[in-house]
């Protein structure tokens, strides 16, 4: 069910270089929202920005959901400005959600920049299914790393001033070299070309894969046709990043 | 009680507030946010004869009070539209417009006489004026003598409502009003999305996949309500206001230029209950003016034509 809330921000943080943690009361989406999904939001009543931003639930406290976000553009910047007791137009909980199905014992997250948002949650529910977990983040630098609520971690910076140098998906190789993990799957979110190397990793080495895409987006619904990624079989050529994804099984879907 | 029906070849609309195609996908997406059946009408997304898988991303760029789309009429077809998506349309209390879109005379004609075999179906809206589709969309809609020519085919094959959508993207649109008219329409969508573009200036490239793509949004009210205006002072036939309306204030513009009813289009996006908010404010503003029936507004602008620019050529 999909719900429209005007939320109430409860805090808006600085977490890392650039990065805002903003929690907001919504209490049905909160309720209902399942890791991977998304919401909607619209940052202005105005027409600047025009659109909704389409951000992953970070985490879910009860009535509040967390929503992680990089200042990069107007929308952005006016949900870094929101204070305590402004509201929010949220829509959702939105898409699918990452898959459990497969037997595996070991799940590997891997995030790459503000990838790591979905997490949080995505590692509060592999807890309750007792997988053992990694989680593996690349960033641009130590300064750009967001840790909060995950297990298990292993960094990589591209300039080398946090944990592994290089990137993540690169740490993911030298790591499961040296180490094998039992039954493992993998879960990433991040950038394009990230997760296009991570699924060339994972169908490489025969491992179980899901992508959480990013897509450029109108309504977040499939009312706008907006948003296709590349199927890699089946009758149609693509399919919708807003409501058969964001998540898919890297076999599925083809990044350029 | 205030008037707010109208009626066009015998269809009653409840109200004068429809969403537009391509904005509203088949009516099932949002049922979960927005009664359906406080909407005037629903156009459906465009349908083609087989499915079109529509065009490579980027489709989407936002842009400064709007949004340019490339989304080349990616469409389920009309088989499984019938199938699929028609019985949920038929349970519903409004009317429901297939728009068609195709890139041949025969492949209008085909689709539409599919859809006059089905229940469910109240009227037809063309598109003659997809910006974003090598072939058919706006080589057809550009030319006047093509547009005329559809139009009349298609009169022959259906007693039911047909409209006809125009382009913005030529020189004159009376001269299309006119000549659609003059073939039998009963009826035109003014406008469709004006054709822009926008550059990524690291990369150096074109955002949309297809360099240019269509306009749609706040943008484009005021072009939407001059091509309306310019419209409505040639012909007699309704004209259906389409154009970054997001509010009822701005439908109530559509209406006064000339305007028999309005469509919502990209406010959808971003609120999915727009028109029937929009609808909603229309009432409001006719009780607060005792206007007792929304059509009194239609073309009720007080201007002085001798000071109109448009005069010297309609």
């Amino acid at each position: 069910m999909i719900l429209q809330h005007v939320a109430p921000v409860v805090s808006n943080t600085l977490i890392a270089e650039g990065i805002f943690l903003l929690t907001v009361e919504a209490k049905d989406i909160a309720r209902s929202v399942r890791p991977g999904q998304f919401v909607n939001v619209r940052s202005t009543d105005g027409s600047l920005p025009f659109l909704r931003r389409p951000f992953s639930v970070s985490n879910t406290r009860g009535d509040l959901i967390d929503l992680m976000f990089n200042v990069v553009g107007q929308g952005t910047r006016m949900m870094a400005s929101r204070r305590i007791g402004d509201t929010l137009d949220v829509l959702g909980p939105l898409g699918k959600p990452f898959g459990f199905a497969g037997n595996f014992k070991t799940a590997i997250m891997v995030g790459g920049g503000l990838g790591v948002a979905p997490f949080p949650i995505l590692t509060r529910q592999l807890e309750e299914e007792k997988k053992s977990l990694l989680t593996l983040l690349g960033a641009r630098s130590a300064k750009h790393i967001v840790a909060k609520d995950l297990q298990n971690t292993q960094i990589a910076t591209d300039d080398g001033s946090a944990g592994f140098h290089g990137t993540v998906v690169a740490l993911l190789e030298s790591s499961l070299q040296s180490k094998a993990l039992a039954d493992p799957k993998i879960f990433g979110c991040g950038p394009t070309p990230m997760l296009k190397a991570l699924s060339e990793f994972a169908q490489r080495s025969g491992i179980e894969c899901e992508l959480s895409l990013e897509g450029d987006m109108a309504c977040g619904v499939g009312l706008c046709q907006g948003c296709p990624v590349e199927t890699s079989h089946g009758s149609r050529k693509y399919a919708l990043v807003c409501v058969e994804g964001p998540t898919f099984n890297c076999h599925d879907i083809i990044l350029r | 009680m205030i008037k707010e029906s109208f009626t066009l070849r015998g269809v009653e609309f409840k109200n004068r507030v429809l969403v537009a195609s391509g904005t509203f996908g088949y009516g099932n997406e949002v049922k979960e946010l927005v009664d359906v059946n406080k909407l005037g009408g629903i156009c459906t997304k465009s349908l083609s004869w087989k499915p079109r898988d529509g065009n490579p991303p980027r489709r989407i760029v936002e842009t400064p009070s709007g949004m340019l789309n490339s989304i080349g009429l990616a469409n389920v077809g009309v088989e499984y539209f019938i199938r699929e998506k028609l019985p949920y349309l038929r349970t519903l209390d409004t009317v429901i417009i297939a728009n068609i879109a195709a890139s041949s005379i025969q492949e209008y004609c085909d689709v539409l006489s599919l859809l006059e075999q089905q229940e469910g179906i109240d009227g037809y809206e063309i598109n003659v004026s997809c910006p974003n589709v090598k072939e058919g969309g706006l080589s057809f809609g550009t030319d006047c003598s093509k547009t005329r020519e559809i139009t009349a085919r298609l009169r022959t094959l259906t007693a039911k409502p047909l409209i006809m959508k125009l382009t913005p993207n030529v020189t004159h649109i009376s001269e299309f009003a006119r000549a659609v008219e003059e073939a039998g329409a009963d009826a035109i969508s003014v406008i469709n999305t004006v054709i822009g573009m926008a550059v990524d200036i690291y990369k150096k490239k074109p955002k949309l996949s297809t360099v240019t793509g269509g306009l749609s949004g706040p943008a484009i009210k005021p072009i939407a309500l001059a091509k309306v205006y310019e419209a409505a002072q040639v012909v007699s036939l309704p004209i259906i206001g389409i154009g970054g309306i997001m509010t009822a204030e701005d439908a109530l513009e559509f209406l006064l230029v000339g305007a028999t009813a309005v469509q919502v289009g990209t406010a959808n996006f971003i609120d999915p209950s727009a028109g029937v908010k929009v609808a909603e404010g229309m009432r409001s503003y006719a009780q607060r003016f005792g206007v007792s029936d929304l059509g009194q507004l239609v073309g009720a602008m007080e201007s002085n034509k001798e000071f109109s620019v448009l005069q010297s050529w309609l």
